[in-house]
């Protein structure tokens, strides 16, 4: 029996899409077999950014609605065998799925699959009910800026009083030298104010945007550190325990030489 | 023994006029005595200014409607204000109301954006209070941990009210009526207490130490100190 991980934000374009084809690609990279579920009925975009949108040929509301079988819906990606994706429907909107089908549905593939992640669509309406229901762990998605946060502390409220297990935090798109300069909230801060144990930063990488344009989640390109970022997310979620990245910025080597005569 | 026993005495006070009435006879000879009584042509209504009434009914217990008679049988084309009607007994629910404004209320948890956590009595909450998150009491509300949102004690209108906080930083502070916005000026504090001024009515901040100064009623229960 496996586990359903909702990743969620309350706001809208703060990464959940992209934490969540990345996580998603991680764990497969450890081998888990993984399934994917897009629950932004009407504005789906997993399935762009997994580079899959064109092998859709059922999608949720179908299996909703019976026209097609749970397992016809599953598009198998393209690079792993272990891992699933559940297209949204983009035609229909949230209220063609009520929370207690979405909950049928996760738990068929619980059975199945040894991960789960749920793509949240932003706001805390019918979308958020739907994609919650069937959830056993949630991921909060937020990144460091005071909306974000702001919305972030209330789904954190609304999952508290859903039946899902002390939800995570991801700190996505870190700028590491305004943070250091105070022009943008602080990882401790964020984590103060939410009170709830942080799982994975991740620093703002253009690289992200650029793989993510051509489909291929950058979990997959060793060598960036939002690459690396998500995978330790994953290897955290399977039960190691790894330590936070540092956000300092890689130095030169003259900067090294410089530092370590106590030139500035 | 044919004397009539009197069910209501007047009594006159420099404060002005008393109305004892008695809670051992039935409440309709009450009434008709009350009305004899004020049917003298000393009680009739006249260009003086009004005199105040303090009704007294001892261990009787008034409905509204009763109460709303007996006020208008005494001023109703009289010169004669009621100012309090006073009754020594309660119904259980309005004991157990106050013995509820009595008590202070512990919670953990944090109060989050979008969240109201609303309260009769005292709150004691261990736990944060975070922008866009709301609390309010009846009486003090003491936060062992960051306010950063709304916090509003005595919503019932108690002026005496005390917001305490470990770290202050709110956007807004209500005690009863008054409202208190925090500007960009002023700095988050430890241990930081909110009151309104006795005088002015206006909103004090200061350390927490200082309070009992000012509000020395929020000493409760000291009799169950043991030692110290």
């Amino acid at each position: 029996m496996g586990e359903a991980i909702v990743i969620t934000s309350g706001k809208g374009g703060v990464g959940k899409t992209t934490t969540t084809a990345n996580i998603g690609t991680s764990l497969a990279l450890s081998g888990k077999k993984v399934c994917l579920v897009d629950t932004d009925i009407g504005l789906r975009n997993l399935d762009v950014v997994m580079g899959l949108e064109n092998r859709i040929i059922y999608d949720l509301v179908d299996v909703v609605e019976g026209r097609c079988k749970l397992k016809q819906a599953l598009i198998k990606d393209k690079r792993f065998e272990c891992l699933y994706l559940l297209p949204a429907a983009q035609t229909k909107d949230k209220h063609s799925v009520e929370p207690e089908q979405m909950k049928h549905i996760v738990n068929e593939l619980k059975q199945e699959y040894d991960y789960v992640l749920i793509d949240c669509p932003a706001g805390i309406e019918q979308g958020f009910k739907n994609a919650v229901a069937g959830a056993d762990k949630a991921i909060v998605v937020t990144t460091p800026e005071t909306s974000a946060v702001r919305d972030a502390d209330r789904i954190i409220g609304l999952l508290e009083q859903e039946d899902v297990s002390a939800p995570k935090l991801v700190v996505n798109r870190i700028r590491g030298h305004m943070m250091k300069n105070g022009e943008m909230l602080d990882v401790d801060e964020i984590a103060s104010i939410l009170a709830i144990d942080l799982i994975g930063i991740v620093v703002d990488d253009e690289d992200v945007i650029k793989y993510s344009n051509k489909g291929e989640p950058i979990a997959l390109h060793t060598g960036s550190k939002a690459s690396i970022a998500y995978r330790n997310i994953a290897r955290r979620i399977l039960g190691e325990s790894v330590p936070l990245m540092s956000l300092e910025e890689e130095k030169g080597i003259f900067a090294k030489i410089k530092q370590f005569f106590g030139v500035r | 023994m044919t004397q009539k026993k009197q069910h209501v005495t007047i009594k006159g006070t420099k404060d002005g006029l008393i109305f004892l009435l008695d809670d051992h006879c039935s409440y309709d000879s009450l009434l008709e005595e009350l009305y004899d009584k004020l049917s003298t042509k000393h009680y009739q209504g006249s260009d003086e200014p009004d005199v105040k009434v303090n009704v007294k009914v001892g261990h009787r217990y008034l409905t509204e409607e009763q109460s709303e008679e007996i006020t208008r049988i005494i001023t109703e084309g009289r010169n004669l204000a009621i100012e309090q009607i006073h009754s020594e007994v309660l119904t259980k629910q309005e004991a157990e109301l106050l013995r509820q404004e009595s008590q202070v209320v512990t919670l953990t948890r944090v109060v989050r954006s979008g969240q109201v956590l609303k309260v009769r009595g005292d709150l004691l909450l261990v736990g944060d209070v975070n922008p866009s998150g709301t609390v309010m009491a009846t009486g003090n509300i003491f936060v062992m941990g960051a306010l950063r949102g709304v916090a509003h004690a005595g919503f019932e209108g108690d002026t005496r009210a005390v917001i305490s906080a470990a770290l202050m930083s709110p956007a807004q502070l209500r005690i009863a009526e008054e409202i208190h916005h925090f500007g960009e000026d002023e700095q988050e504090a430890a241990m930081e207490s909110a009151h309104l001024d006795d005088e002015s009515g206006a909103f004090v901040l200061e350390r927490v130490q200082q309070l009992i100064h000012h509000r020395p009623e929020l000493q409760k229960n000291d009799s169950q100190i043991i030692d110290g």
